[in-house]
């Protein structure tokens, strides 16, 4: 039998007070590869990504109505639980925020909050996903050291490896190396590339070469509608809309 | 033309900072003063005795200030003891839970309790906390209380505002629950403020007059609980300053509590400075 997307989206509409923001949103993101959300600035590409995990609704205002199945489960039913729900997505945001605490502590957060207590454990966990996230060699002399200490790029890193830590299979990136130098930003890529094997990838871009350099599969938005999504070589070369044309184009941005 | 500009701004400059080491200054003339007018009285008796005898008798020239300075200390642990909890989680739920238009009619509330003037929060305790609790440390504690609240809780909400809703968010993407991510990351955050927040009703409960002096019972003894009556030092100098200068070395001697009260507020200042500074460096706020 083969395996259901991990996230499927079913008439979502999203309102900020009297702001209708996406507009019957209808979506499949395909399982271990990476989407690219892209679309000009203010068209719901954030909105859409925080949808996945429920942290729109920390937003004040905000009316969220349709389905998004994570796993065949509707995240939006009055019974679902969010905690676990947002467990199976790791965040990169924006400029990386790594927790006030260690950089030890910034990784062991997630399993410790989800009850694991064994120190050995803990250890091991720390070390793989450091790893995991190339961040290992650079940290390892200095895991009680504060995660502010680090550079930007090393930061964004221990997010990555933060969110790794607590097994999740989708990796949500809002657009993640807008704030990080052109090294960084390329580690990043790679990393991405790397882990597609086995997480499904979702990450917002407004860097229409970085969707290109990396994206499997695109999704455009405009105005807070889906205009156009499907393999990224398609979309590029032979845009169906002619707003997704004007938009490679650089007509729209 | 131009060197008219330039001139201006040098005076202008050169006067700002005048004012403020006037300003600043203040501080020492206090210092020297209380120094300069209480030292009659430390000349005479030793210090150890000013200072750890709990004898307090200025007809035989006996000033030991113990009574006052515990008093002091238990009216105000008293107080903090029943003031920081209740504003750390108020101004947690304010910030954290309540609906914005909640926050917007209960801040003004706040500012408004922060205003009133001491003797009226005095009176309030007279008629609703002494028939209770009696003339006592813990009436004294409980007024004083209520009167720090107001100014904490504000300090607190705005610190933990400050805290960016990202790092709320991230810590929410790894499946922390809300109270997870207040314990561990938006209290952790924020702490260094609240701390000072604490420090600034602290310093507030230490001198503040009126409203203890009203409640505590004013009795020269050192407390041995909670309920026992209590006589702070700055009712020790209200009541009595202008009152009983016939006696030799007794406004030195006030002199003297008012000293000791400055230096207890200046060392718990200078104190939690370095808290902050030792916490800020262990957390690594750099980022």
């Amino acid at each position: 039998m083969e395996q259901s997307s991990h996230i499927k989206v079913k008439d979502l509409n999203v309102y900020y007070g009297q702001n209708h923001v996406l507009k019957n949103i209808n979506i499949e993101i395909p399982n271990n590869q990476i989407t690219a959300i892209i679309g000009p600035s203010g068209c719901g590409k954030t909105t859409l990504l925080k949808c996945f995990n429920r942290l729109i609704e920390s937003v004040d205002g905000v009316r969220v109505t349709g389905e998004v199945l994570v796993g065949g489960e509707n995240i939006y039913d009055p019974k679902a639980e969010v905690t676990h729900i947002r467990k199976k997505m790791g965040l990169l945001s924006q400029r990386p925020f790594p927790l006030p605490m260690s950089i030890y502590d910034n990784i062991a957060y997630g399993p410790k909050i989800h009850g694991e207590r064994n120190k050995k454990e803990l250890d091991r966990i720390v070390e793989h996903y450091l790893k995991e996230a190339s961040l290992w060699e650079e940290v390892k002399d200095r895991l009680k050291t504060p995660a502010g200490s680090l550079s930007i790029g090393q930061q964004q890193r221990l997010c990555l490896a933060r969110g790794l830590a607590v097994e999740p299979d989708i990796i949500l990136g809002d657009e993640p190396t807008s704030a990080l130098d052109p090294q960084s930003s390329r580690h990043i890529e790679q990393k991405f590339i790397e882990l597609k094997e086995k997480y499904s990838i979702v990450f917002v871009t407004h860097i229409l070469r970085q969707a290109k350099r990396i994206a499997d599969y695109l999704i455009f938005i405009h105005m807070g509608e889906i205009i156009e999504c499907g393999p990224t070589k398609e979309i590029l070369e032979n845009p169906k809309e002619k707003k997704t044309q004007d938009y490679v184009l650089g007509i729209i941005s | 033309m131009i060197f008219n500009r330039v001139l201006k701004d040098k005076i202008a400059g050169k006067t700002m900072l005048f004012l403020t080491i006037l300003a600043c200054s203040s501080l020492l003339l206090i210092f020297a003063g209380l120094i300069f007018k209480s030292l009659p009285v430390i000349e005479k008796s030793s210090f150890s005795e000013l200072l750890f005898s709990s004898k307090w008798h200025p007809l035989k020239g006996e000033f030991g200030m113990l009574p006052f300075i515990s008093s002091t200390l238990w009216v105000t642990g008293v107080s903090i003891i029943i003031a920081v909890p209740l504003c750390i989680l108020s101004a947690i739920y304010l910030s954290e839970y309540a609906h914005k238009r909640i926050l917007q009619l209960i801040f003004p509330i706040i500012d408004i309790l922060a205003g009133i003037p001491s003797v009226i929060f005095g009176v309030w305790g007279l008629i609703l906390i002494v028939p209770i609790f009696g003339y006592s440390i813990l009436s004294g504690g409980i007024v004083l209380a209520v009167m720090i609240v107001p100014v904490v809780i504000h300090v607190m909400i705005e610190v933990i505002k400050t805290v960016p809703s990202e790092l709320r968010d991230a810590s929410l993407s790894l499946g922390a629950t809300k109270w997870q991510t207040i314990k561990f990351v938006v209290v952790k955050k924020a702490l260094p403020g609240i701390i000072a927040g604490i420090v600034l009703g602290l310093s507030r409960a230490f001198g503040e007059t009126m409203a203890v002096l009203m409640v505590v019972g004013n009795v020269v003894k050192i407390p041995h609980s909670v309920m026992d009556a209590g006589y702070p030092l700055p009712a020790l100098i209200a009541n009595n300053y202008g009152e009983m200068m016939s006696i030799p070395m007794y406004d030195s001697a006030l002199m003297l509590s008012a000293l000791i009260l400055f230096i207890i507020i200046v060392v718990f200042n200078v104190f939690s400075r370095l808290i902050l500074i030792r916490i800020e460096r262990n957390v690594g706020y750099n980022s």
